[in-house]
């Protein structure tokens, strides 16, 4: 009987399996956004979630457990430094699957884009990073800023309407683009996409 | 052996068939104005929900 045995099995041994979400939490991880079955996708966010819940601890023993999974120093180091915090606060909900009209050539496989629900193009820190880069001076010593929002001088269309959500402050600086981590509350308003990476 | 006792006559295979048909897909239309599956990201432009989730042929 499968009582209590969840997860599917895809028709791979256990070792063929494991090495298969091996390969696709790493390129989840590294891209955020890959493209594979609908099958396989649902499977894999068993395996991303917890990785970023173990992000989300942050320590040592999470770094190897995780280790376990990517084998790899660099995508941990990533995983724990960049992805992770993104999370912050989270309980669940960190990957989306989005399914896409036109199954696979060949086996009509039905086909989806699966991506971390946060990204690094659309998290407010590197818009500060890059911001602050710019120009310093001139708007760090004033620290009376809340996140101000208006209006992005880049090409954020798809972004317009929906970004500018309840954390709205228009302040006399109009490109103001000035969102700390620690005092925005998070985004939900997905900016815009990069070209999404391609995994079979 | 069941055999048939009579010659199945054009009319009786007409209206035995006449419930073969392939289901009709359930169509939405994305803001482009192209039909589309629901719950799917358009075939055509990538959008789904009002944001670009594929480009190019990943759609
Ligand atoms: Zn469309």
């Amino acid at each position: 009987m499968r009582h209590r045995k969840s997860g599917r099995k895809l028709n791979r041994s256990n070792s063929h399996r494991t090495a298969m979400f091996k390969n696709m939490a790493r390129a989840l991880l590294t891209y955020e956004q890959i493209r594979t079955t609908d099958v396989k996708a649902k499977e894999l966010r068993r395996v991303v979630d917890k990785l970023i819940t173990l992000a989300l601890r942050n320590d040592l023993h999470a770094r190897r457990q995780a280790y376990k999974v990517l084998g790899n120093h660099q995508l941990v180091q990533r995983l724990f430094d960049e992805i992770g915090p993104r999370f912050a606060g989270g309980q669940g909900g960190y990957t989306r699957i989005i399914k896409l009209s036109q199954p696979r050539t060949g086996d009509c496989a039905p086909m989806v884009i699966i991506e971390l629900t946060k990204k690094a193009s659309d998290a407010p820190a590197p818009e500060k990073v890059e911001e602050k880069a710019a120009d310093t001076a001139a708007k760090e010593a004033p620290a009376k800023k809340a996140p101000a929002k208006k209006a992005a001088p880049k090409a954020e269309a798809p972004a317009e309407e929906t970004a500018p959500a309840p954390e709205e402050a228009p302040v006399e600086e109009a490109p103001a683009e000035e969102a700390p981590v620690e005092e925005a509350p998070v985004e939900e308003a997905p900016a815009e996409e990069p070209d999404p990476k391609k995994e079979a | 052996m069941a055999v048939p006792k009579k010659r199945t006559s054009r009319s009786r295979k007409g209206m035995r068939r006449s419930h073969d048909h392939v289901a009709v897909p359930n169509v939405v239309y994305c803001e482009c104005g192209e039909p589309n599956l629901p719950h799917r990201a358009c075939s055509v432009c990538g959008n789904y929900k009002g944001r670009q989730v594929v480009s190019g042929d990943d759609a």
